[in-house]
């Protein structure tokens, strides 16, 4: 009998450990990955001509980076690995890839999906002018090619990124202008019982604080970010926020790197026609997965912060977990104890990310109140005003319904980035909860498609 | 009253994509108090995913006096409707390629027909074409430009004729799935499947790919095929392309289709449709049938070559085997209406079928011909 073909979306953390259990497994895996290299976002490779040593690139997580960057190199004679290869649509049991304008059809009996995360934004007024990115952009900026997103950067948002992401363009030898946390300090409190399930990576948040303090950048909790200032020519020149205790201050800088934590790339899961379901914790719609990262459809796996956003650590744990998980399907004998012990593993990640979840919340009052002149949509250039008028005189309620008669969320993102501010929007001028606004259908092309694709 | 008794009026019409929508407006302006019932959201089929074509050129002869009565709505939809759905007369032409010359003889024979319709076509081939359309590629041979067709936005069409039957009181409700209908005594009853009934002595059903359940009910089952139209778009590019542009060519494959928004994201649509489940009220696009598409696109008009699609899209439309809808009133039961199964050419007309189901209803007759449309040609002999 022919060896079951096993494909998997995603060469970051959880990619790479599934791809080294179906190795062991005596498995030929296809490794199909968007980037140029492997590592994904969080542990993204330099350039082969740049020789930044990991210490400088990854900081506290360089002996991770290192260890999952070996295994990938040592896994390369025994996969199928396809680099720079975009995943546009899933049919019938087969996955359509395109590389340039090379495609593919490629059969599957078991599919990983470990695509990873994004950043969630929430819109502010001005965050369509040059110089404004988000936090995993201006990582990328400085991971991948040793450059700044400005002379003078403002962080601002929520969630781990923004402190690690400021502390590394301080050891950079970049000006940092500020560090703007919407969440108030008390947050952190109250979470602590639950950051207490992994004690060393709190205490790399904590010593990020000191790096930020050290070099003697500003920090402020609970902030209201009111605008980006700058205008269309010359880009960002400023933020004015309103401070915790209420106080409109104004800091200068031109480039501005915000996000508030990260939402998961479940696209592939959608076209694959995975069933979703509302996680309240982060207001979010997950695809449904077993213990084990079985989807709702036979033989597709999700792992990963692709599936739900539980760190890079949990995604090392939950990829080898669901790769383990369609071995047992396909009928190969795995070591069960060790199923049960990555069990054990993502679970306390869980509970760690629950805590991180309350520590940075979504501040989801800043969508019911975006001025009705700030963008939403950044792709179709809608406002949150022309949403709020197409809702008045539609009626429309629901993510899709707003979408059709708005184009918030139909352009080359497909509501990627502004698609969970948007549904926060809709749900307080509808007055409904998120939940009952759903979620955006997702289509094909997962990412814009050339036109010239099969051409010979 | 009962919740039973709160559905009473004039007519009921089953199907809220176009063609009920604008039945809705035009029954109101003869004065008839209107239900309209929907499964689904308005519009959300069909009439929302079609390519928006509000094309004469091509229409068989017999169509061409409902596509001019369309038309008209058309010019004036954003008085009528007090929305804006895109509608733009920025011309529609239709090409051949060089490996099928006998094309161009056809569409002169075309030309010289519709003329007497009302419908004018220049004929333009050569260095003439492609002086005036230089983005067609070097596989064109002719064309046949109607400057007075256009395109609309599918999306906002239907929905914007449901409010505006709304403001003039018609009761839309959506979310409503018809699961019965029958005839006792002089009324219609129609019942939703969470129990509600609705009560009217005429029906119109317009029901799209899903109307054979109805016409069933009444004996007059018709071999409808639901498929899905195959769409594309591009990222927005500076808008150059004025006219929608299609090809005549007897193979499905190669019948593409493109048009530009004033946006500028260029939709393309045609090759392979696709398959589609009104059960579910879903339809998927088949991944080979979108690179069919960009193959033949690229065949047309080369330069798109450079651009890149950004989302692919679907639809329920029902298809019947001559590809003319059923139109006009049942063979078997008094006060029964149809206008279904367009067979993926029904968004250019829809405004017309509305205005001339509403005129049959309320007026008992209409100018414009309804022979070719009649149920009673898939009666069993």
């Amino acid at each position: 009998m022919a060896k079951p073909r096993i494909i998997i979306v995603g060469a970051g953390p959880s990619g790479t450990r599934a791809a080294e259990a179906c190795v062991a497994a005596g498995i030929r895996p296809i490794v199909i990955d968007e980037g140029r290299r492997d590592g994904g976002q969080i542990y993204r490779r330099q350039p082969d001509n740049f020789t930044r040593p990991y210490e400088k690139l990854y900081g506290t997580e360089a002996g991770r980076a290192k260890a999952l960057h070996e295994t990938f190199d040592g896994l390369k004679g025994a996969i199928d690995y396809r680099p720079e290869t975009l995943v546009w649509n899933i049919a019938a049991g087969q996955l359509w890839t395109a590389s340039g304008t090379v495609q593919e059809a490629i059969p599957f009996d078991a599919l990983l999906l470990c695509t990873g995360a994004t950043d969630r934004l929430m819109p502010v007024k001005g965050w369509n002018l040059a110089g404004a990115y988000s936090l995993g952009g201006s990582q990328v900026a400085l991971k991948s090619q040793a450059v700044s997103i400005g002379h003078k950067v403002l962080f601002m948002g929520s969630g781990p990124l923004l402190y690690l992401v400021a502390s590394q363009y301080v050891e950079a030898g970049a000006d940092v202008a500020a560090v703007l946390d919407t969440s108030p300090f008390s947050a952190r409190l109250k979470a602590l019982p639950d950051l207490l399930a992994m004690p060393s990576v709190l205490w790399n948040g904590v010593a990020l604080t000191r790096t930020l303090k050290r070099a003697g950048v500003t920090v402020q909790h609970g902030v209201t970010p009111v605008e980006i200032m700058g205008d269309v020519e010359s880009g960002v020149d400023g933020v004015r926020f309103r401070t915790a205790s209420g106080r409109e201050e104004t800091i200068a800088c031109d480039a501005v790197a915000m996000g508030y934590h990260l939402r998961p790339e479940t696209q592939l899961a959608d076209l694959a026609r995975c069933a979703f379901a509302f996680d309240p914790g982060t207001r979010q719609w997950l695809p449904e997965r077993d213990g084990d990262g079985r989807a709702s459809v036979a033989g597709v796996y999700l792992a990963g912060d692709g599936a739900k956003i539980l760190g890079a650590r949990s995604a090392e744990a939950s990829g080898r977990l669901a790769a383990l998980a369609a071995l047992v399907d396909l009928g190969l004998s795995v070591d069960k104890g060790e199923m049960a012990s990555l069990r054990g593993d993502v679970a306390n990640y869980a509970k760690f990310a629950r805590g991180l979840a309350k520590a940075f919340p979504w501040p989801v009052e800043q969508a019911a109140k975006l001025p009705d002149d700030a963008i939403l949509c950044r792709c179709e250039g809608v406002t949150a005003g022309d949403l709020r008028v197409v809702m008045r005189e539609t009626g429309a309620k629901e993510a899709n319904r707003a979408k059709a008669f708005s184009r918030v969320g139909m352009g080359r993102c497909q509501g990627r980035y502004c698609g969970l501010a948007a549904a926060e929007l809709i749900a307080a001028e509808a007055g409904v909860p998120v939940e009952q606004v759903g979620r955006l259908r997702g289509q094909a092309p997962v990412k814009p498609l050339t036109i010239a694709i099969g051409e010979e | 009253m009962g919740p039973s008794m709160n559905g009473a009026s004039d007519v009921i019409i089953v199907g809220g994509g176009l063609m009920g929508s604008s039945a809705a407006l035009f029954l109101r302006g003869h004065g008839l108090s209107v239900t309209l019932l929907e499964t689904d959201l308005i519009g959300r089929q069909a009439s929302g995913t079609n390519f928006g074509n509000v094309r004469r050129q091509g229409r068989g002869f017999h169509q061409l006096p409902l596509a001019n009565r369309a038309i008209a709505i058309w010019r004036k939809s954003r008085e009528l409707l007090g929305a804006d759905v895109e509608y733009l007369q920025s011309g529609h032409i239709r090409v051949c390629y060089r490996e099928r010359p006998e094309l161009v003889g056809a569409m002169e024979e075309y030309a010289d027909k519709a003329r007497l319709e009302g419908l004018d076509l220049e004929l333009l081939s050569g260095n003439a074409l492609r002086d005036k359309f230089p983005f067609f590629g070097p596989d064109v041979l002719a064309g046949s430009y109607s400057p007075t067709d256009g395109h609309a936005n599918p999306r906002l069409a239907a929905p914007a004729f449901a409010r505006a039957a709304q403001k003039l009181g018609a009761v839309v409700h959506e979310n409503t799935k018809i699961i019965d209908a029958q005839k006792l005594g002089e009324d219609f009853i129609v019942t939703a499947a969470d129990g509600r009934t609705f009560r009217a002595p005429i029906l119109l059903v317009t029901a799209g790919a899903w109307g054979n359940a109805l016409s069933s009910q009444f004996g007059e089952p018709v071999p409808i095929v639901p498929r899905g139209p195959n769409m594309s778009v591009t990222e927005p590019v500076p808008y150059a392309i004025h006219p929608a542009v299609g090809v005549m060519t007897p193979l499905e494959e190669e019948t593409v289709y493109f048009r530009q928004v004033a946006r500028g994201n260029i939709v393309l649509g045609g090759s392979t449709r696709g398959p589609s489940f009104p059960d579910q009220y879903r339809a998927y696009v088949e991944p080979q049938n979108t690179l069919s598409q960009l193959k033949h696109i690229r065949r047309l008009a080369p330069q798109l070559g450079k651009l890149n699609i950004i989302r692919v899209w679907s639809g329920i439309e029902g298809y019947l085997p001559d590809s003319q809808p059923v139109m006009g009133p049942s063979a078997t039961t008094s006060g029964l209406y149809y206008a279904f199964g367009f067979s993926g050419s029904g968004f250019q007309i829809g405004p017309g079928v509305g205005e001339t189901m509403a005129e049959i209803i309320a007026k008992g007759a209409t100018d414009i011909p309804m022979a070719p449309y009649d149920i009673a040609r898939f009666a069993q002999a």
